[in-house]
């Protein structure tokens, strides 16, 4: 369990893929204005979702707050993906 | 000096009084006031509770995501001019010889302010990583030269509430040296926030006539008390004269001339001798190839406060002798209420349709006229201009003792 967990009572918050996925499309919604129905897993930040880099700081740091896990600066360069920030937050989750 | 003139072919505006020029310009002939209560809560703890606030929100502009990004002047500066740029019939032109110049007083104030607010409630990793290209200065200019990929240079001047009229002055230098062809220019301000509102209240330049907002700014009334804070922006597109006709562009007027001073005199006073606003008027009207008697207007800066009005008109009779007699003076900030960085250009924005119309707008809340104006203001209502070649000055001042002056001609 990451420390952050600790923000949500110490209970460990085991996320599912469909879930981190739900909670994301909102996020990348708000931030860029991409309908959430059309953000899908293989989908590429910058290229398909028009997600610049100071968008995808904001990206980092809502999903940070709302999953409740650290998402390290040197870690977002290999977020290319949605699935891959999918994976990493379940991952991170764990 | 150069042999390349400059013409104006779009307009675009957002203010007061409507969220187009379409909708603002007979709102200003009518004499309509822009000024209202605050609602907000913050604005009833301060000793001024009303200010100019646009007619029409940014966000019936534009989209929402778009609107995030950009701190409130930025969306003002991006509205207006993409009016103007269609107006000016979105010319498709070499993007290295298109420039933008867009000033603003302030800059990104409500954004810096919220973001503070952030930091000290939530701690730094919440501030946005929009929050610097927001609060910067440049950012409207910066924005409308993405939008339009403006390569011959993107520029801010900033000098308080002469800044929109300085950025009109810096785009026709660009046009005449040779940098451009077309110059997207203007000025926007948005800082109706308790912070600034707060700052130019202790400074006691603003108007407190809470019971009675739309009568509160009153420039040449024996009883102003101050300014009124405006916001919103105004835009005009200046294009190379040749190059405009190459394209059979619609031309509104020329731009002839400009004439910068300044007071050396006080960070904020105006300078009652006046002499620095005299000189920039016969710097202007000698860049421009004219002389007093080829002006029939002036929108005055005439902020409505009790010490620059009269310093102004003094000032203007002045420079202007005997010629001032068929001098017909606006002060729209009587409507509008004080754009700051804005007002040159919304101001600029109306002589251009003055020229056109042949109309000069009218001053409203004149109860008493101050016996110490010996100007000819245009009062109420609209005033007939003549036929034939006629010409108008600008004249913007600001904090620091900054004066702009500039001349439109018709065409």
């Amino acid at each position: 369990m990451s420390e952050h967990n600790q923000l949500t009572d110490g209970k460990k918050m085991a996320l599912s893929q469909a879930d981190v996925l739900a909670g994301l499309k909102e996020i990348v919604e708000e931030v860029a204005g991409i309908p959430a129905a059309s953000i899908e897993m293989e989908k590429n930040f910058t290229e398909d979702l028009e997600v610049d880099s100071l968008s995808m700081v904001e990206v980092v740091v809502a999903a940070e707050e709302r999953f409740g896990v650290k998402i390290p600066d040197e870690a977002v360069t290999d977020l290319v993906t949605v699935g891959d920030a999918v994976n990493f937050i379940v991952n991170a989750a764990k | 000096m150069s042999d390349r003139r400059v013409v104006v072919t779009g307009l675009g505006a957002t203010t007061p009084l409507g969220g187009d020029v379409a909708t603002t310009w007979p709102a200003l002939l009518a004499g309509t006031s822009g000024v209202r209560l605050l609602t907000e809560d913050w604005a009833q703890t301060l000793p001024v509770h009303f200010a100019a606030r646009v007619a029409v929100e940014p966000s019936e502009q534009m989209e929402r995501v778009e609107m995030r990004r950009l701190d409130r002047s930025e969306q003002f500066a991006v509205i207006a001019s993409r009016e103007a740029w269609k107006d000016a019939g979105s010319p498709d032109i070499d993007k290295e010889r298109l420039g933008v110049v867009i000033a603003s007083g302030i800059g990104g104030v409500t954004t810096l302010l919220d973001q503070y607010d952030i930091l000290r409630e939530k701690g730094a990793r919440l501030v946005s990583p929009h929050t610097v290209p927001m609060l910067m200065p440049n950012g409207p200019a910066a924005n409308v030269g993405l939008e339009l990929q403006a390569k011959a240079g993107v520029h801010t001047p900033v000098s308080a509430c002469a800044s929109g009229a300085e950025a009109i002055g810096y785009a026709l230098d660009m046009i005449r040296n040779n940098r451009a062809d077309i110059v997207v220019s203007g000025g926007v301000e948005a800082a109706i926030h308790a912070m600034p509102m707060s700052g130019f209240a202790a400074m006691k330049a603003l108007s407190t006539r809470n019971d009675d907002p739309a009568r509160a700014s009153r420039p040449y009334d024996l009883n102003r008390d101050g300014f009124v804070l405006g916001e919103g922006g105004g835009i005009l597109v200046l294009e190379e004269y040749e190059h405009a006709r190459a394209r059979g562009a619609k031309i509104y007027c020329e731009v002839v001339g400009q004439g910068l001073t300044s007071d050396g005199y006080h960070i904020a006073a105006p300078d009652p001798d006046g002499s620095g606003v005299q000189r920039a008027i016969k710097f202007a009207l000698r860049d421009a190839g004219l002389t007093t008697k080829d002006i029939v207007h002036l929108n005055a800066h005439a902020t409505s406060t009790p010490a620059g009005d009269v310093a102004e008109a003094n000032a203007l009779r002045k420079a202007l002798g005997a010629d001032a007699d068929h001098v017909a003076v606006s002060a729209t900030k009587s409507m509008t209420g004080h754009l700051l960085g804005g007002a040159g250009a919304i101001e600029s924005v109306f002589i251009v349709k003055t020229l056109q119309d042949r109309l000069a707008p009218p001053t409203i809340n004149i109860d008493d006229l101050d016996p110490a104006v010996t100007v000819d203001v245009v009062r109420d209502k609209p005033r007939a201009l003549p036929a034939g070649d006629i010409a108008a000055l600008n004249d913007s001042f600001g904090f620091g003792g900054h004066n702009v002056v500039l001349v439109f001609k018709s065409l």
